[in-house]
């Protein structure tokens, strides 16, 4: 078995919108699978089929080996869940949640869960109804990561959290791909899922557009670079990759390609670098720049440097 | 931010410049707007109900009581404690008119559930607001800090000046001798008064709990407390009723002496209460109670662990209200009991007609009565129960209990046992509160057992409300407050069925209905064994229907 996940063809639709038209994703056991996608696309959707809170209208679902309708008790015992929207109890504490999410699932490991909540820095003691949406955030993921599950679904499980919790969390995830633990990561950030997973599978309208590793979507990513050197930088244009050169002084703007990155910084380098600053393209821009057709004719600008 | 509620001195008009006090009112107009949009199936189906249930009484009175004798023959029945309990003041009974019959009977009746109905407008546009984080966005905009319970207030006003409208206008239309339009606007105004009241009241409630559940619950119980005096008062014809608005509003003697100042301090309560809510609105923040919450346990205890345990948890604060509620109320109808003989004593012709529905004393026929009229209060709390799972599934903490090794089955089970438990639990708080009183009061102590075991004689009734519930959940998650129905037939049909002389097959469909009237009639088993294999049915029935559907998702 080395199929964690196999959807093919998966369709679901609430009254008369499409949430799922035909989605195909595959997730190899072990692997971090980022699951990216802009809102509405239907990232959440295909979960809760996953987890068998929706019925799926059409296609086939595989988790695990079994059916997530079917077997979805049998199923949850092995897996667990962040929702992208945590709620809580509005009277049962941060800490009565964990215990009562992790009972539920099966095993209890007291001293995993203690040494969780002291990294996210979480206070166990305070009710569902005073957390903030990150503290809230961070009961669901110590609930998950607390278990063995051998499968995370984990559902835009970094949205409230602050910087320094995103890395505590990315630096988790990694431990649990190093105990061979399964992870479908769904985001709607880029670069978080560039971090953390092994490949990607973007997700529009209901269906998956791309999937590969993250060296095979390079060819997708157009890194944003702003630096100032102590000498005018000259032949940038010419480099193969790089886009839209904007100089002012010392001062350069330019997009490149993911794979022609390196020649472009050693290009400044020779300039003498002061400093440098660089944006990974965001999901917004690389949604924009290669399925820009109806966002165009809606209006939106096209060319994802004019979007910025 | 300083701003007080009221502008002092004159109004600085400047044009261009609002008021201070027009600032915290702001938006006031948009909202009120908004409210009525959102309710616009609700409140029309509130009122026309209301208003379509008092005009069919107000007919029927005419036409099962024709003549003079009829009416007094039933005035007559009328006097005793368990009766007066349960509709108004003997002065009514002077002149039974049918004008007065609806006085008596009604006018009670429309308090209560107008009252129901300012108090779910008013919480529902205000606690549940800020609850589900709505009210802060709506508040981020050129909105006042009083505008949403202004405009809720007002909402719940236009709902029961709509009320008091249709009976002011409709019951004259009836053609029925006696109706008169004087009369008819007072019972109107008195009803609607009753509805002003009542949203005041809610407005003070809803500052002081963080959830709309527990707001509504505590205006409720107001209400309830309300109506439990004036039922003291006017079956012990003490001065006790005059310690209730509602026995204030009855005393407005609509059709028979048409007296308009009791309007006056009911209408000076609702406007002092809900000037209550306003200040008290100024002290907290937005979302937050009056109490600040206190930290709870680091850790879970062993219990919270099962989904049982889950749903015990959920329910319980619930349940110890509707437990204590049903406590006094049982004991307060039980306090009486003692007194129905000696207050009957004279009464031949009602102590004949009491003595054919089999009871052994006076006292026992008043128990079965008033202890349906408990019950069917407790029904309320079956229904409330299972109301939760939906709310919790609305609310997206279904969805990570159900992602755990917890199946559809277990959750819900969980919800059903604690709603079975718990519905009976209150009978059974009830039966102990009537039951010691009764015991006391009659000095019999014999008493004490029969009148615990003739309250929970109701819990398959009670089983069959929880499995009704359960079945409207499983099936038809969005319209879950059919479940409503259960009580609110049992009620209606048990206030109005006697005065209307309605067929008792119509009582018979309710649960409530087929339970044995202990302890005025003797014990029969088998509808209580039928009324359990229903309620196992439908839980059956809700649990098949809720394994294949979709969770309603956020």
């Amino acid at each position: 078995m080395t199929k964690a996940i196999t959807l093919s063809g998966l369709r679901k639709t609430f009254g008369r919108t499409a949430a799922l038209d035909g989605l195909d994703l595959t997730v190899e056991t072990g692997e971090v699978h980022g699951f990216l996608g802009p809102n509405g696309a239907g990232k959440s959707t295909a979960i809760r089929v996953l987890l068998g809170l929706l019925r799926a209208d059409g296609g086939s679902a595989r988790l695990l080996g079994k059916d997530p309708w079917h077997d979805a008790v049998e199923l949850h015992r092995r897996l667990a869940y962040v929702p992208g929207d945590v709620e809580l109890w509005p009277n049962l504490t941060g800490g009565e949640a964990i215990d009562l999410l992790s009972r539920l699932r099966g095993r209890l490991d007291r001293r995993r869960r203690d040494e969780l909540i002291e990294r996210f820095d979480l206070d166990p003691t305070k009710k569902g109804r005073s957390y903030s949406k990150g503290n809230r955030q961070k009961v669901a993921i110590v609930a998950a990561l607390a278990s063995d599950a051998e499968l995370l679904l984990l559902d835009e499980p970094t949205s409230g959290l602050d910087p320094l919790m995103e890395v505590v969390f990315q630096d988790v995830v990694r431990q649990a791909r190093g105990q061979g633990r399964t992870v479908l990561l769904s985001s709607h950030l880029l670069d978080e899922v560039e971090k953390l997973g092994d490949r990607v599978s973007i997700i529009r309208h209901g269906r998956v557009v791309q999937t590969g590793s993250l060296g095979e979507l390079r060819h997708l990513t157009r890194t944003t670079v702003e630096a100032e050197t102590h000498r005018p930088v000259t032949g940038l244009e010419t480099l193969e990759g790089v886009h839209g050169v904007r100089t002012e002084g010392a001062r350069v703007r330019f997009a490149v390609d993911g794979a022609h990155l390196d020649a472009a910084v050693r290009r400044l380098g020779e300039a003498g670098l002061r400093s440098l600053v660089s944006h990974p393209p965001t999901l917004e821009e690389l949604m924009l720049r290669h399925y820009g057709d109806e966002l165009a004719a809606n209006g939106h600008p096209v060319d994802g440097e004019a979007a910025r | 931010m300083t701003a007080t509620t009221t502008a002092t001195g004159t109004p600085t008009a400047a044009p261009g410049r609002p008021r201070r006090s027009s600032a915290t009112l702001a938006g006031t107009a948009a909202l009120l707007r908004f409210d009525l949009r959102r309710d616009r199936v609700r409140i029309p189906a509130w009122v026309l109900g209301l208003g379509l249930l008092t005009l069919a009484s107000a007919n029927s009175v005419h036409a099962v009581y024709p003549t003079a004798a009829d009416r007094a023959s039933i005035a007559h029945a009328s006097a005793g404690p368990a009766v007066l309990a349960m509709t108004g003041p003997g002065h009514y009974l002077a002149d039974y008119t049918w004008g007065a019959m609806l006085g008596h009977r009604l006018l009670g009746l429309l308090a209560v559930l107008a009252g129901l109905m300012s108090v779910l407008i008013v919480s529902r546009h205000t606690r549940a607001e800020e609850e589900s984080g709505r009210a802060e966005l709506v508040r981020s905009a050129a909105v006042g800090r009083h505008a949403q319970l202004a405009a809720a207030l007002a909402t719940a006003a236009v709902a029961d000046l709509a009320l008091g409208l249709l009976l002011a206008a409709g019951l004259p239309g009836l053609g029925v001798p006696g109706l008169d339009t004087g009369g008819a606007l007072l019972f109107g105004a008195a009803t609607a008064a009753a509805g002003l009241l009542f949203a005041a009241v809610a407005a003070v409630a809803v500052q002081v709990t963080e959830h709309a559940r527990t707001a509504s619950g505590l205006a409720l119980a107001v209400l309830g407390a309300a109506y439990a005096l004036r039922a003291a008062g006017d079956a012990g014809a003490n001065g006790l009723a005059w310690a209730s608005p509602i026995g204030w509003l009855q005393r407005t003697y609509p059709f028979l002496d048409d007296r308009w100042w009791p309007l006056l301090p009911a209408l000076a309560l609702a406007a002092a209460t809900g000037a209550a809510g306003f200040a008290l609105s100024t002290r907290r923040d937005v979302g937050a109670g009056l109490r600040a919450t206190r930290p709870g346990p680091p850790t879970a205890r062993p219990f919270l662990g099962t989904p049982l345990g889950l749903a015990l948890r959920l329910h319980r604060g619930l349940l110890g209200g509707f437990a204590v509620a049903l406590l006094l109320l049982g004991a307060m109808y039980g306090s009486l009991l003692g007194n129905a003989d000696s207050m009957l004593k004279d009464v031949d012709q009602l102590k004949e007609a009491l003595a054919r529905l089999g009871g052994r004393t006076l006292a026992d026929s008043f128990a079965a009565m008033t202890l349906l009229v408990v019950a069917v209060v407790g029904a309320v709390y079956a229904v409330l129960a299972m109301l939760r799972p939906r709310a919790e599934e609305t609310a997206g903490r279904a969805e990570p209990v159900l992602a755990t090794g917890v199946s559809r089955s277990g959750w819900l089970g969980g919800h059903l046992v604690a709603a079975l438990l718990g519905s009976t639990a209150v009978l059974l708080a009830a039966g102990v509160g009537f039951g010691l009183a009764g015991a006391l009061s009659t000095g019999d102590g014999g008493a004490f057992p029969r009148l615990v075991g003739a309250a929970l004689a109701f819990a398959p009734a009670q089983w069959v409300t929880v499995g009704f519930a359960a079945a409207v959940y499983g099936w038809l998650p969005r319209a879950t407050p059919l479940a409503w129905l259960v009580p609110a037939y049992a009620f209606v049909i048990g206030y109005l069925g006697p005065l209307l002389k309605l067929p008792s097959g119509l009582e018979r469909l309710s649960p409530f209905g087929q339970v044995p009237r202990l302890p005025a009639a003797a014990m029969d088993w088998t509808p209580l064994a039928a009324l359990t294999l229903v309620a196992a049915a439908l839980i059956a029935l809700a649990l098949a229907g809720f394994r294949r559907r979709d969770l309603d998702l956020r």
